[in-house]
């Protein structure tokens, strides 16, 4: 079940007009498939359920979506900003 | 005109007051007094402002921070604001009570800093006697509570060579984060350069050390490690570049691009007491001063990196070629190069003594610590 980090959290920056992941002195904006993934990370919904709901939203086959959030999970792990 | 983006992020030095004092100190050589400082009404109009504008995060920091009482209220008020906060501390003024009070007022991220992995050389770095152990149990509440912590080690001749140690102690202490980063010298820094700069020798080997580590720790924990720009070829991003990504504000409500910017000579900067924030970042002279590229000498101002490293560090440029808007000497182009080399080439030659962070220290000389540990709590007001 993917999870944010302790320290780091996702919010929307009025200023800027964008969501960004704010994390110990760091600060990035997620693109928009990242974006859609970490918005539905709430520390209940499975890693399954996310790729079922987002697969359902782009009603788009269930492996590429597969494929694309498990890469992008990877990827935000490696940065720190999720736990898988 | 160019519409000025606004700053990511905010170092609030809520004060200059620290049981420790290290030789390295980023704290200008005259120290604020206590009753001098920002009242808490003042910091949350600051936090407010600082929000509004579109600051994400704020720092607080000092001198030691929790010296100040009011760090619980200031750190719910900028929850409020929705403000990302990080505590930078030397972990001596923690305890249970206190640390809860900042989790329950929301505090994101704890920065806990160490002098060396060793007791004796920490607390004489410190000039701090019994910190280490105050520090460690630090570490260990806040590895139980929510917060995340980053333990920080300033690195120097006296204890570089702990490379490997401290990355272990960070990992046994639970850190998702370690850093590890070297003295800048100016302030206290360039005071105590002697004791302090790294030989080439063992410069080149804590950058090996530290690669090794990242193969090592890839996926638990975070290294970051700051070189030193005396050894280095090229400059870094002072700041992320001059009033562009961070504002500072001093215990006096003094408004700075840089904490050390109060060096430069001829420059006078706002006060946040007299201005508002939106108003200095925008227009303030001393803002305009470095911002951007149209200051800039050659070779900069023809120089594909100038919009990557902006030129590199005014404070560094002042400091060793005597003109602040000189191209930074840490720069393999800039024509003072030499000088930072020949500061290498003298490393490790000096004595070993330190002129300790204290008011009036510049004038001390060298020898042993009188700990003021004891009088921890008449700092804490
Ligand atoms: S560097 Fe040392 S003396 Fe300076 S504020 Fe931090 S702990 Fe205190
Ligand atoms: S010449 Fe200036 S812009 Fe180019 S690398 Fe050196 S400091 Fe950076």
């Amino acid at each position: 079940m993917p999870s944010f980090p302790r320290g780091v959290r996702l919010r929307h920056d009025e200023a800027r007009n964008q969501w960004v992941v704010l994390a110990p002195e760091r600060a990035f904006v997620p693109d928009e498939i990242a974006l859609e993934i970490l918005r539905l990370v709430d520390g209940e919904a499975t890693l399954a359920g996310i790729i079922d709901t987002l697969a359902a939203r782009y009603a788009a086959p269930r492996e590429e979506i597969a494929a694309d959030v498990l890469g992008m999970v990877d990827d935000l792990a490696g940065k720190g900003a999720l736990r898988g | 005109m160019n519409i000025v983006p606004p700053p990511m992020g905010l170092l609030a030095e809520l004060t200059h007051r620290c049981p420790l004092q290290c030789p390295y100190c980023s704290n200008p050589l005259e120290l604020e007094a206590a009753a001098a400082e920002l009242t808490t009404a003042e910091w949350c109009s600051v936090l407010d402002q600082a929000a509004a504008i579109g600051v994400l995060q704020v720092h607080f920091s000092g001198g030691e921070p929790m010296a100040r009482r009011d760090l619980p209220e200031l750190v719910r008020h900028a929850a409020d604001r929705g403000l990302y906060s990080n505590l930078i501390t030397s972990g001596v003024l923690v305890n249970a009570r206190r640390l809860d009070e900042l989790q329950a007022a929301g505090l994101d991220h704890v920065q806990l800093s160490f002098q060396d992995t060793e007791t004796a050389s920490a607390e004489r770095i410190g000039g701090m006697k019994g910190a280490q152990a105050l520090k460690l149990e630090a570490a260990r509440l806040i590895g139980e509570s929510d917060m995340a912590l980053t333990v920080n080690f300033v690195v120097h001749r006296q204890n570089l060579a702990r490379v490997p140690d401290m990355v272990k102690l960070a990992e046994q202490l639970g850190a998702a984060r370690v850093e590890i980063a070297n003295t800048q010298y100016y302030g206290w820094g360039l005071l105590n350069r002697d004791a302090l700069l790294p030989t080439r020798g063992q410069s080149d080997l804590a950058n090996e050390q530290v690669e090794a580590a990242r193969l090592q720790y890839k996926g638990r924990m975070v290294i970051d490690y700051v070189t030193a720009d005396y050894h280095a070829a090229l400059p870094k991003a002072c700041m992320g570049g001059w009033a562009r990504r961070f504002v500072n504000i001093s215990p006096i409500g003094r408004v700075l691009p840089c904490h050390a910017a109060e060096i430069l000579p001829g420059m006078t900067y706002p006060s946040i007491r007299e201005h508002s924030l939106a108003e200095i970042w925008g227009h303030d002279p001393a803002f305009l001063k470095f911002r951007g590229t149209d200051w800039m000498p050659e070779p900069c101002r023809s120089c594909d990196r100038r919009e990557i490293d902006w030129g590199g560090c005014r404070c560094q440029a002042l400091l060793l070629t005597g003109d602040a808007a000189n191209t930074d000497p840490a720069c393999v182009l800039s024509p003072h190069h030499g000088v930072m080399q020949d500061v290498v080439a003298q490393a490790g030659t000096g004595s070993e003594g330190f002129r300790y962070r204290r008011p009036g220290g510049q004038r001390m000389m060298p020898g042993a610590p009188s700990g003021p540990g004891a009088q921890v709590d008449e700092l804490v007001e």
